[in-house]
């Protein structure tokens, strides 16, 4: 379809809010695009702006400035179309109705939902089908949010810290699920605050801060964007301020017979590394954590205007 | 109107229990406390109509009144959780979403309006055909206002607030629009009662006492009720999308 071809659009979003320590950027011009079809995560610690951004994007809220495109809609049309479904970060289930009862309402509300069934069948929650959605666990609660963001069949599934009140069986099931899904060719974007997450299941991280963009790209490249990698190789007789000049390297240490090397560029370092010592061994390169480029590209600007 | 959405709605309101039969049984209570010991009384308060008779049409206003009111409540409660931003991104509009409220309020009331006529018969009400159908009739256009006010007000206020700003809602249209005794024409009163749709509400139940109904005035104001009401609550139903 043409329109699907389209994707997903942010352009230029832009929210604040008036709060008594005074106006908060709260998303401050951030452009997204995503491919129909392709996985995203939007991650970033508590306050950087994503909820804002993906109350905007679903057209919950409406931005100070910029545009949302859904599959080339405005958000309301995409969602009157039937082609999104979304489990919002807070909120619970309408009472005084089984799982059973609640995910047939919200099917019925749909033009071409998924079987209620099939979607029981895929979240795992056959065991509490029969139950009355007021007397779930917060765990269940999730679960069932799912189901509901499910149920409708959507085009793009959003989901904002859908893991929160889960356990570590659950979060895995979770992703499990969410992976099945989006293989069949769904586009799907997610807010976490799990870097793990973002690693593990997303195509794309988009990393904010502030409200702003810091980072856009494949996991990978975001950690190699903060000199994430370190070789580590024994080099008994090593000069360290050498190894320092070596292309690639920010800095070396000493570890008994071991160097550990710091690098911008890994590829280019160990080329040199090998150039310079031929009798090099025991090389290892390994990532650093995604955790560590997080930190390290989320308050860095911060540190530096303190 | 999406029927699985209205099904759903109305197994709501009867299993939320205490809801339900405190709505329903309160005006039934109310009737029988103050009728039943004046069931004999066949010139109540000197209007000069048995206190059954009177008493039933007033309590029909304000019972019905009342049950199409809590919409509002109920909705309140919704929100607190967040669920009209959940409902918001579904394709329901918000004509089916009003439709649904609407129809699941005036259902609540016609079980209002058949117990209190049920109850008014028990203490010998005996009407003609003609006037319980007048005054039916009358009673159900009367509570469009209401019903409308009362999704206005579900979208506006939180569960904290909804319980006094509704009671105090409902106790000063009451009391204005003459369910606890007549607001006569001569009355200071009776230029801003005549303004109010609970007016009318009573009066469209005092065709049973021998009533004229609405008149132009009472039919513009009805409507003007309603139709200033309906777009408050469409507008605050499409505003209300933030964060609870």
């Amino acid at each position: 379809m043409s329109t699907q071809a389209e994707g997903i659009r942010l352009q230029g979003l832009e929210k604040s809010f008036s709060t008594p320590q005074g106006v908060v950027r709260a998303v401050d011009g951030i452009d997204v695009a995503v491919a129909p079809g392709e996985t995203v995560a939007l991650l970033g610690p508590n306050g950087a702006g994503k909820t804002t951004t993906i109350d905007m994007l679903l057209g919950l809220l409406p931005p100070d400035g910029g545009a949302v495109s859904l599959f080339g809609k405005p958000p309301a049309d995409a969602i009157a179309a039937g082609g999104v479904g979304a489990m919002l970060q807070m909120g619970s289930l309408l009472p005084y109705l089984s799982v059973r009862e609640l995910l047939t309402m919200m099917a019925a509300l749909y033009p071409s939902p998924m079987d209620v069934d099939e979607v029981i069948e895929i979240v795992g929650l056959g065991d509490i089908v029969g139950r009355m959605t007021h007397r779930l666990s917060g765990g269940q609660t999730q679960r069932v949010r799912f189901a509901i963001a499910l149920v409708s069949n959507p085009d793009l599934l959003v989901l904002d810290e859908p893991t929160v009140a889960m356990d570590v069986e659950g979060r895995h099931a979770f992703w499990t699920t969410m992976r099945g899904f989006a293989a069949g060719g769904k586009t799907v974007i997610f807010a976490t605050h799990y870097l793990d997450e973002a690693d593990d299941y997303a195509d794309r991280a988009v990393l904010m801060a502030r409200g702003k963009i810091v980072a856009d790209g494949p996991t990978t490249e975001i950690k190699a964007m903060v000199g994430g990698r370190r070789i580590r190789a024994t080099l008994p007789e090593a000069d360290l301020a050498a190894l320092e000049q070596l292309p690639g390297v920010l800095s070396a240490e000493r570890r008994g017979e071991a160097i550990v090397l710091r690098c911008s560029d890994s590829d280019q370092a160990i080329r040199a590394l090998l150039a310079a010592h031929a009798d090099v061994r025991d090389i290892e390169i390994t990532g650093a954590g995604l955790e560590e480029a997080f930190l390290e590209l989320t308050t860095a600007p911060a540190e530096a205007a303190a | 109107m999406n029927p699985t959405y209205l099904r759903f709605e109305l197994l709501r309101v009867v299993r939320a229990r205490r809801f339900f039969i405190f709505s329903i049984a309160f005006p039934l209570i109310l009737y029988y406390m103050i009728a039943g010991p004046n069931r004999s009384e066949n010139d109540f308060g000197g209007s000069g109509i048995s206190a059954p008779l009177y008493l039933m049409a007033g309590l029909t206003a304000f019972g019905t009144m009342n049950t199409v009111l809590s919409t509002g409540a109920r909705i309140a409660s919704e929100r607190a959780v967040g669920w009209n931003r959940q409902l918001r991104l579904t394709p329901l509009s918000t004509k089916q979403y009003f439709r649904t409220k609407v129809l699941t309020a005036y259902l609540m009331a016609a079980i209002t309006i058949v117990l209190l006529y049920g109850a008014g018969m028990s203490l010998g009400v005996r009407l003609s055909a003609d006037n319980w159908a007048r005054m039916t009739v009358l009673i159900l256009i009367g509570l469009i206002p209401f019903a409308g006010l009362g999704i206005f007000m579900g979208h506006m206020l939180s569960t904290d607030s909804i319980g006094p700003a509704m009671g105090g809602t409902t106790a000063f249209l009451s009391l204005l629009g003459g369910v606890w005794f007549p607001i006569t024409s001569s009355s200071a009163l009776h230029d801003l009662a005549e303004a109010l749709p609970s007016y009318w509400l009573v009066q469209a139940s005092h065709v049973a006492l021998g009533g004229r109904g609405w008149d132009g005035t009472g039919w513009l104001v009805v409507a003007a009720w309603a139709v200033a009401m309906a777009l408050l609550a469409a507008r605050a139903y499409q505003r209300d999308t933030a964060r609870p």
